[in-house]
């Protein structure tokens, strides 16, 4: 058995050295619970982000895990899961959690409005993470609308521990571009396609991917996306025989690996079985998904993710 | 506290270590069946306990109720399996799990390791299926009862639903107490006219208790896109939208039958849920799907609930069972 934080007869309850104090309950090594500070609100081209006071849960996260945040609407229920964007765990202040979404419904609609300072109930750092290369090959990464937000903050990660990172980056129009200047300073190269040619190539990322690949020194591709576009990523990786770690979303309504809502055919072992996205992924070995064999995605907010468009990858 | 000043009760305040937050589950004097808690976890939403292990020690609940086993593996129901719905949601998993031999092999020991009692769900397809799961459990250290669930929504066929009709019902039961070493609970549905006549039947066929309730079918459509939610089409309804049906039946049943069992459940997530599970008449009372939306509420709730008696001076978490003033 781990140990507690504090004993099990409490939940557990940490204090923050630097901040205000939050109460966080969990184990040593497990996801945490926390009421978080809101620091910062703002906007990112067409979509939002909020940091958050989570010390504990940013010494954690690493790149492709999300956490799920407690909203308040008409009527909500569920908690809503986000992947990580970015952590910071040595700022002047305390460590903080960043997430980006698009309001799609009351919860993000919700999180859009929330005041400065106010208190956010928050479970994390969940799911299985991005795995880092074994060997100094390229990395590219791939992402659709803010699909690029855990791509940017493994970027980082890539960056650190000295590998080349080539980025591309599509969506349907150029505001889903999820933060262009950000790909382009932590990319050795990068690309950028919309389907209406408002900026970069007219097309999909998935018509730059050879390209990208001609050189022969990727030996690994992150992607992360609509589900059409991790297939197709998927299918050219495969082409060139290169690694592929895809982040999937399902909708999901426990983010914690009980109530086997976000499953997906995954084959393992030899057998094909149903794991859930929540805690055998989101990352998962792209070369493993039975892509034709996906059941239709939720519309429900509670999937919480870059919608393939009806021009696009649906 | 304001809702102490407001009680009609004149408290004498304890301290929580005070409370005796024990209950029992058993009607037969000479095997009794005690939690060291009211609270237990529904069927579906806890798993088997190893995903929320890593947030707190399930130790500390009364009993774990473990997603139903079925005699083959099972995949489920294709995706999407869940919609939000107003205050509650719509499930249609379709009973994936590893299959009662590999769960008894794996996850049993396990839980039995941690000293917390293990109650069983099991899911048959037929009448013969009920014995041959039951027979599985017998003897199995770690488990003190099975319920019986006879009300999954989620499957093709309506007919299958046992709890729909009493014959039925009567017969799956007798099959499981006919070979079970501990006592069975039928878990029932409310999606029936006379919950009473169910929850007789499954007396008759030697149910030690009943569980109410399972969720309620129910249907989400998508406007824009003109189709169900759910790709099963109809999905079972929880949270605390069912809480006041969930009430009523548990209310019936205990009027109708007073000493029997009860495990209460539908929509709780705080304390005073709790408490009013208990005034209805249950024994003890189970959390489903407020599970997902705290991952902690289970633990919060064994806590709070000593703390509730112990603000109104309520010695004994076992005499608000059925105490309701009417």
């Amino acid at each position: 058995m781990t140990a507690a934080l504090s004993g099990c007869e409490e939940p557990a309850v940490v204090s923050s050295s630097r901040g205000r104090a939050s109460s966080v309950q969990g184990r040593a090594d497990g996801p945490l619970r926390a009421q978080c500070e809101v620091l910062a609100y703002q906007r990112i081209g067409n979509y939002h982000s909020l940091t958050f006071v989570a010390p504990e849960m940013a010494e954690r996260a690493r790149p492709g895990q999300f956490v799920s945040v407690a909203v308040k609407g008409e009527g909500t229920l569920l908690r809503r899961p986000f992947s990580i964007y970015a952590v910071s765990r040595h700022g002047p202040w305390a460590g903080t959690i960043e997430i980006v979404f698009d309001v799609v419904g009351p919860g993000t609609r919700y999180l859009s409005k929330l005041a400065k300072h106010s208190s956010v109930d928050i479970v994390g750092p969940l799911g299985r993470s991005f795995p880092m290369p074994q060997q100094a090959v390229d990395c590219l990464l791939v992402g659709g609308g803010y699909g690029a937000a855990p791509l940017l903050f493994l970027a980082q990660r890539l960056q650190q521990s000295s590998l080349r990172v080539n980025i591309v980056l599509g969506a349907a129009t150029q505001n889903r571009l999820f933060n262009i200047i950000e790909a382009k300073r932590l990319s050795a190269s990068s690309a950028f396609t919309t389907e209406d040619g408002s900026f970069g190539i007219h097309g999909r990322v998935t018509d730059v991917l050879e390209r990208m690949l001609a050189g022969g020194t990727v030996g690994v591709i992150y992607a992360c996306g609509p589900m059409p576009m991790l297939a197709a990523v998927t299918a050219i990786a495969r082409e060139h025989r290169v690694a592929v770690q895809v982040a999937v979303e399902e909708a999901m309504a426990c983010g914690v690996g009980v109530c086997m809502t976000c499953v997906l055919p995954v084959r393992r072992d030899r057998r094909t079985a149903n794991l859930r996205a929540c805690v055998e992924g989101p990352v998962f070995n792209g070369k493993t998904i039975l892509w034709e064999r996906l059941g239709r995605q939720s519309d429900d907010e509670v999937a919480s993710g870059e919608e393939a468009t009806a021009q696009g990858w649906a | 506290m304001t809702a102490v000043e407001s009680s009609p009760r004149a408290p004498h305040r304890l301290r929580h270590d005070q409370v005796d937050t024990r209950v029992n589950l058993s009607a037969d004097p000479s095997q009794p069946l005690q939690l060291a808690n009211p609270i237990v976890t529904a069927s579906g939403c806890f798993g088997s306990g190893r995903e929320l292990q890593r947030f707190f020690d399930i130790a500390n609940l009364g009993a774990v109720v473990v997603k139903s086993l079925t005699v083959e593996p099972r995949d489920g129901l294709p995706t999407p399996r869940m919609a939000e719905t107003a205050s509650g949601m719509l499930n249609a998993i379709g009973l994936q799990n590893p299959g009662i031999e590999a769960w008894v092999a794996t996850e049993l020991p396990w839980l039995h390791g941690l000293g917390v009692p293990v109650i069983v769900s099991i899911a048959g397809k037929t009448v013969a299926e009920y014995r041959e799961l039951a027979e599985h459990l017998r003897d199995q250290p770690g488990v003190v009862a099975i319920e019986a669930n006879i009300s999954c929504p989620n499957v093709e066929d309506r007919n299958v639903v046992f709890a729909c009709r009493q014959d039925a019902t009567r017969k799956a039961i007798q099959q499981v107490t006919s070979v079970s070493t501990v006592p069975v609970f039928a878990k029932l549905t409310p999606d029936v006219t006379d919950i009473v006549a169910i929850a007789k039947a499954a007396v008759a066929g030697g149910a030690s208790g009943v569980s109410l309730v399972n969720t309620l079918l129910g249907m989400a459509i998508d406007a824009e896109f003109r189709r169900p939610k759910l790709a099963a089409v109809t999905g079972g309804l929880s949270g605390p939208a069912i809480k006041p049906v969930a009430l009523r039946a548990v209310h019936q049943v205990h009027q109708a039958l007073p000493d029997l069992p009860i495990i209460g459940m539908g929509g709780v997530r705080s304390v005073t849920d709790v408490v009013e599970f208990l005034l209805a008449g249950a024994n003890a009372v189970a959390v489903g799907t407020a599970t997902f939306a705290n991952p902690m509420v289970t633990l919060e709730l064994t806590q709070g609930l000593s703390r509730w008696c112990a603000e109104r001076g309520i010695a004994t978490a076992a005499e608000l069972r059925g105490a309701l003033d009417w």
